[in-house]
């Protein structure tokens, strides 16, 4: 019974705030806001900055994820620290950080714009920087702690049938953990969508390059609320979307890891 | 100016919150508890209708180019801002640096295309400071508060614009008393030689 409350207060906690925002919408105005430069061009580098970010995310995150789980070495604690830090990190101070290193004048970036002329801040490429930063740890994350459940000895007995050890990854674990997996990848794209504070700080704030959807919205805030309350809109819409979506299909089927375990 | 306040008023506390002023004025209209407001210019304060009767401007300041610390662009004038490769950054037009740094490049007839529109005047300070950007335009105060971490370029009176500063005692306060109080220690001679000393100029 209590958890029946409390649970119906946890919703409550995630409805209300959009029952707020739905009730505030100006209806009218929708058409006129999405059909706007600012919108469409928000919308589309949000949506291209974060899809790459959760493909490069998935490509350096599921090797480490792995690594982390299955490989024993010294420092490995620190490893993994580090890969989870930026996510204890305030996004400004990660915005910083990347200036740091990655700026015109940071550790790595001066050398990025001598040898290569690449130069990260202020443009797309570093917006997506930015939402890799924040968004890989969630990843990560996830796919280590479903891995650590998998049992490295399916893969053992994988292996002493013959399987090499890609094959064995390939067809024996990645099977059990691809809920993991796209529940990962969801969860760094969904990350890299909200991002804000690390993108307005390196990547700065320019519509059609640097300026995603959060960010317009924001500074709709201060001059037309309305127009704010429609990008809102459209953010939850497509995260909500997507979400669903996803859930539904990939992430309802549990597989019982025993059932995995079939002979090549 | 809120230290000597509270010095000269024993027991009162008084709470700082700075942002843009735009961003303060959106805090406002949803509910921020202020019983004082300042912005940095006049629109922004008439967002805020009729919370903000009887707004008197209580400084002005001025705007000036900033730069890295040593200006190794060498830039001397606001024409330089337009030379091809150089990295400009503004504030977005919601902010009233934005719109008065627009009106001087627009008074010198420079066309710049900036490579960010910041949500506040800090942030410019701070990208040009770590090298990040060449140069922006902000209010001669924040050169002066950045020190010898970055260079000041002047903009001549002629084509430069006055910011006026407005502040009020906030319609929906509730410390009408205090929020008056404070208002006229900053309208006062003692608030005005505080905001002289820190580089703003008389109402």
């Amino acid at each position: 019974m209590l958890a029946i409350v409390l649970a119906t207060l946890a919703v409550a906690v995630f409805a209300l705030p959009f029952l707020g925002l739905l009730w505030r919408m100006p209806w009218s105005r929708v058409g006129e806001v999405l059909g706007s430069a600012v919108a469409r061009d928000a919308l589309w580098v949000s949506l291209q900055t974060s899809v790459i970010a959760a493909a490069v995310s998935l490509l350096l995150g599921l090797p480490l994820a792995w690594v982390l789980a299955r490989a024993n070495f010294p420092g490995r604690s620190i490893v993994r620290a580090l890969s989870t830090l930026s996510m204890v990190l305030p996004p400004v101070v990660g915005g910083v950080a990347l200036f740091f290193s990655f700026g015109r004048r940071g550790l790595f970036g001066q050398y990025l714009d001598d040898w290569f002329g690449i130069r990260l801040p202020f443009t797309t490429a570093g917006v997506v920087v930015a939402q890799i930063f924040v968004a890989m740890p969630f990843l990560v994350l996830t796919i280590e702690a479903a891995l650590h459940q998998v049992e490295e000895r399916f893969d053992d007995a994988a292996r002493t049938l013959g399987a090499t050890r890609w094959y064995a990854f390939r067809r024996v674990t990645l099977p059990t953990v691809r809920p993991a997996i796209i529940a990962g990848v969801v969860l760094a794209w969904a990350r890299a969508l909200g991002e804000f504070g690390a993108t307005i700080t390196f990547a700065g704030n320019y519509q059609g390059r640097t300026q995603t959807l959060p960010l317009a919205t924001y500074l709709a805030l201060e001059s037309d609320p309305d127009a704010a309350l429609v990008l809102s809109l459209v953010l939850i819409a497509v995260s909500f979307a997507v979400l669903v979506g996803l859930r539904d299909r990939w992430l309802g089927s549990r597989r019982v890891p025993g059932r995995a375990v079939v002979a090549a | 100016m809120a230290s000597r306040y509270e010095e000269a008023h024993a027991g009162v506390e008084v709470i700082l919150n700075f942002a843009a002023s735009s961003e303060l004025v959106t805090q406002i209209d949803n509910g921020a508890p202020a019983d004082v407001f300042a912005s940095a210019d006049e629109q922004t304060m008439n967002r805020l209708a009729d919370d903000a009767v009887g707004a008197r401007v209580f400084a002005t300041n001025r705007l000036q180019i900033v730069v890295e610390a040593g200006n190794p662009e060498n830039i001397r004038t606001l024409t330089d801002l337009a030379r091809p490769g150089l990295l400009y950054i503004t504030a977005a037009p919601e902010v009233p640096v934005g719109r008065y740094a627009a009106r001087v490049l627009a008074a010198a007839g420079v066309e710049v295309t900036p490579r960010s529109l910041e949500a506040n005047v800090k942030s410019i300070v701070s990208k040009v400071l770590l090298g990040e950007a060449d140069a922006g335009i902000v209010y001669v105060t924040d050169v002066r508060a950045a020190g010898d971490r970055v260079t000041g370029v002047a903009i001549p009176d002629s084509l430069n614009v006055e910011a006026r500063y407005p502040i009020v005692a906030l319609g929906g306060s509730s410390n009408p008393v205090g929020a008056d109080d404070f208002v006229s220690f900053v309208l006062s001679a003692t608030g005005r030689q505080v905001l002289l000393d820190f580089g703003f100029g008389a109402p």
